[in-house]
């Protein structure tokens, strides 16, 4: 393809010469009470926070909330939590999924520095769970807990395992008006972790 | 690419700046979101070993760019993305319009993108038949009102609530008179549901595309990037070639920098890793150069290809904040925009460059270390020597530059400077200072200079 | 004991030759021998920052000459020193004396800080005192730390000030922003300089400064310029006046 090639040719006819690729090394947050720390983070990216023993009190502790006693559409992807009315499985468009008031989502590790959970893409039936609801809860376990992200990144091995995901945050927001913070921008109006063990 | 006519800077700075009350509201807005970039970079303690970290990635990256951009490629490929190369802004547009005419898609969604921008994307696929509603908050405001975004993160932070109140009441129905944001913002998050609810495409921006897994990331708060790709079957992925970087376990570096000098959170909602196309959907990659590869080869300002358009160096910068990102004319404004732009062209923009103090703030908080306000003095160089500073300035200078080469002449022109000052009324000296004494009084002039000084006081040497 | 060679900036020699005395005097009463070499003109700054780069070079040459045989040149000035220590190398890569001039020329708190070792200034200064923080002293000189790294706080001139007896200082509400003087900037873009001069005005008076003070006149210039013309209460003195007890 011309484009390509010319594209190519000209970055290597241009290319300096740089620095070999560096280590990663003299960073990484250490945290004495990694918990305390996520709870700390979610709280500050807007979400809630919950700390519960075992899925069983998860799932009391979620249906006891308003986002679920008030929810008239839920769908979980954590058996046991949440008492789902919708199989999104069972979806095959993702538009029908307007008008999902909760889903539970799992998350595969949490970020203690920042709040974020890795959502693991492929145990989504549909990457519009992540923004169409109202409400995200997700649950995660207690031994999931990574420091930060250059420790995110090495548990997830994405090369190794290639494969899509994302880092969720607290709930979606914008300042785009007089740096006014709003939570519940296009996404989800709330999140809530329940961290279990 | 969208034809802007060139600004002068001091012309258009002087507009904003002459609103002293706007100019100030811009300046504490923009003010505050520098003050919560700190905040955030005090959580880090080694920041500044991120910062290093960040800046050799990339000047690892750029001077390897061509391998890295044909392994992203083949890994991306492997996971059924298609991959197109542009050239420049023409080529990917038509390329993302080709993509969208073949599957007679005339509703696309768009999250934040400035090269999609740079390149003149939505007036070129409006004249086309199809509608792109922007979807980010800020963008979809500008798009209201028919402006360029003003700043490449916050694109609506010049303008007032109560502005965005009227536009919404006009557009959206929202009540009259009304400014409150959450109001304002739940109108535009219904309006926007539908929007994407009808979409047949999504196209976003890249913040990176990672080599060694072929995955894009984009992030975003509002979540609008994902929901824009998640319902619709096309997803079409529009980037710089230098948004390159060689491995994912360099994100953990980007991603910790990113938000925090953007916008002094701790990351964004959300940051997706988009790898291949969803199942029964398409993923489409457009590479663009538009001029990268030629500043690839120009020192010193291809450091300038390691900007993660944080925009760190706008909120920073004490005359970005006092004159608006319109000032610039240019998609990217600000330092990085004063050092990029003056690139396209021999003699573009060749404002930029001097508009600013040289400073160095904008250096201290780039995440990647750019040294923007050498860049900026390098670009002032280049620009003299190709005719393009204004042509009084410089022989001002040339003149200024001879009397001092010679110490008898300097010391003859400082004494009759001193006579003047001295002897001349102060409204007319004022007046002969021209723009210096507009605003400002002279000093009051001294009736020896140091050097007569010294000399009365310690002999000849 | 080395000989220190003045390097007075031209609108000091020209305009605040109080600054270059009180320079002098404050070198002297720690020990230093001074002399002012009278070939001196300007350290080619004005056509430097401009982009000039052929208009600079004979002036940059001409100072490496003037400034060549003495162990250390100090000026009361972080532009100018800045513009030695880190412009001439691209201006005048070849002068036989460029390394020893560079590597010896020193902004004055610098040097009293850092290679006379002062940690206490005598004299009494019972003024409240805001420092403006001047943007090349600061961020290429490394006077300080700057507001916008993260590294260990310091602040050389600040420490200097604030042992003199009796003086308040006082922070504006942001610490190190630029004053909007920026050379040809002044004139060129006067309606941002004169706004961004006249903010850390009021800055420095919400912060209850009644005097204002810095390492660089040029700033200080342009701030007091405005100063007068609004007919402010402030005074605005170089940090050497400060230093040597000077209220004006």
């Amino acid at each position: 393809m011309a484009a390509r090639d010319d594209i190519l040719a000209a970055l290597r006819r241009n290319a300096p010469a740089g620095p070999p690729r560096p280590e990663l090394d003299g960073v990484g947050a250490r945290f004495a009470d990694p918990p305390a720390q996520l709870e700390q983070a979610v709280t500050a990216v807007g979400g809630a926070f919950l700390r519960v023993p075992d899925l069983a009190a998860a799932d009391a502790a979620l249906r006891a909330l308003p986002i679920h006693r008030d929810a008239r559409r839920i769908a979980s992807l954590v058996p046991g939590v949440g008492a789902p009315t919708v199989d999104p499985a069972t979806v095959t468009d993702p538009h029908q999924l307007e008008g999902l008031d909760l889903v539970v989502l799992r998350g595969a590790l949490a970020v203690a520095e920042n709040g974020a959970v890795w959502i693991e893409g492929s145990s989504l039936p549909h990457h519009a769970l992540v923004v169409i609801p109202e409400h995200v809860a997700v649950v995660v376990d207690a031994a999931a807990i990574v420091p930060d992200l250059h420790a995110a990144y090495a548990a997830l091995d994405l090369p190794g395992r290639p494969r899509w995901g994302t880092f969720l945050a607290g709930p979606s927001k914008t300042a785009d008006i007089e740096q006014s913070l709003v939570i519940g921008a296009h996404g989800a109006r709330s999140s809530t972790l329940l961290l279990v063990g | 690419m969208t034809a802007r006519a060139e600004v002068s800077h001091p012309e258009a700075a002087a507009r904003f700046a002459a609103d002293e009350p706007r100019a100030h509201w811009h300046d504490q807005a923009l003010w505050f979101v520098r003050v919560k970039r700190d905040r955030a970079a005090a959580q880090i303690p080694e920041w500044e070993r991120l910062r290093e970290l960040a800046q050799a990635v990339k000047a690892h990256a750029m001077a390897n760019l061509a391998g890295y951009l044909e392994t992203f490629e083949r890994n991306a490929a492997a996971r059924g993305a298609v991959v197109h190369w542009a050239r420049d802004a023409e080529e990917h547009n038509r390329i993302v319009h080709g993509l969208l005419a073949e599957r007679g898609v005339t509703r696309v969604v768009k999250s934040k993108s400035m090269l999609t921008e740079e390149c003149g994307l939505n007036p070129y696929l409006e004249a086309r038949g199809v509608e792109v509603v922007d979807t980010d908050l800020g963008e979809r405001i500008v798009q209201f009102r028919h402006e360029p975004p003003s700043h490449i993160v916050l694109p609506a932070i010049h303008i007032k609530k109560e502005e965005i109140g009227e536009l919404f009441h006009e557009k959206l129905g929202t009540a009259a008179g009304a400014s409150d944001p959450k109001y304002l913002t739940e109108a535009a998050r219904g309006h926007l549901r539908r929007k994407f609810l009808e979409a047949q495409a999504g196209i976003t921006g890249v913040n990176f595309a990672v080599a060694d897994t072929g995955a894009v990331v984009v992030c975003t708060n509002e979540g609008n990037a994902d929901m824009g790709t998640a319902l619709p079957p096309l997803h079409i992925a529009c980037m710089g070639i230098e948004k390159l970087v060689p491995r994912a376990a360099d994100l953990g570096v980007f991603l910790r920098l990113l938000a925090r000098s953007a916008t002094g959170q701790p990351v964004t909602t959300y940051s997706t890793h988009f790898l291949g196309p969803k199942p029964g959907g398409e993923l489409h990659l457009v590479l663009v150069d538009n001029g990268r590869s030629a500043l690839l080869g120009r020192d010193p300002f291809r450091r300038a290809l390691s900007c993660i358009r944080c925009g760190a160096c706008m909120n920073t910068c004490p005359v970005f904040r006092r004159s608006g990102g319109y000032s610039y004319g240019t998609t990217v404004p600000g330092p990085i925009g004063s050092v990029l732009s003056p690139a396209q062209r021999d003699g573009a923009h060749a404002t930029l460059p001097f508009a600013s103090t040289l400073c160095g703030s904008c250096a201290d908080v780039c995440p990647v270390r750019i040294d923007l306000h050498h860049q900026l003095l390098a670009w002032r160089q280049v620009l003299v020597r190709g005719g393009h500073a204004p042509a009084g300035k410089t022989l001002g200078l040339k003149l200024t530059a001879w009397v001092l080469g010679s110490t008898w002449r300097y010391a003859l022109a400082g004494r009759l400077a001193r006579a003047a000052m001295r002897l001349l009324p102060a409204g007319l000296m004022a007046r002969l200072a021209g723009a210096w004494g507009r605003q400002r009084d002279l000093p009051a002039p001294p009736p020896e200079s140091f050097r007569d000084l010294y000399r009365r006081t310690h002999g000849r040497p | 004991m080395p000989t220190v060679a003045l390097f007075v900036p031209c609108y000091v020699d020209q305009l605040y030759p109080q600054v270059a005395v009180a320079t002098l005097r404050l070198l002297e009463r720690y020990g230093c021998k001074v002399v002012f070499p009278e070939d001196q003109t300007c350290c080619g700054q004005p056509m430097a920052n401009a982009g000039q780069a052929d208009d600079a070079r004979p002036l940059a040459e001409k100072f490496l000459s003037t400034f060549a045989p003495y162990d250390h040149v100090v000026a009361p000035s972080g532009s100018c020193v800045s513009m030695v220590k880190h412009q001439y190398p691209g201006l005048a890569p070849d002068h036989p004396s460029l390394q020893k001039v560079r590597e010896n020329t020193y902004e004055l708190c610098e040097y009293l800080h850092d290679v006379l070792g002062v940690r206490r200034v005598e004299g009494r200064y019972p003024h409240t005192v805001g420092l403006h923080r001047s943007c090349h002293g600061l961020r290429e000189l490394r006077l300080g730390s700057g507001s916008e790294r993260r590294v260990p706080p310091f602040d050389k001139v600040k420490t200097l000030l604030s042992t003199l007896d009796g003086i308040t200082l006082v922070e504006p509400s942001r610490a190190d922003e630029c004053c909007g003087f920026g050379g040809t900037f002044a004139v060129t873009e006067e309606k941002v300089s004169c706004l961004m001069g006249r903010d850390r005005l009021d800055d420095h008076r919400q912060a209850g400064a009644e005097v204002i003070t810095g390492v660089d006149m040029s700033c200080l210039m342009h701030l007091d310029g405005l100063a007068r013309r609004e007919r402010r209460d402030v005074k605005v003195l170089h940090v050497a006046q400060v230093l040597l007890g000077e209220a004006a």
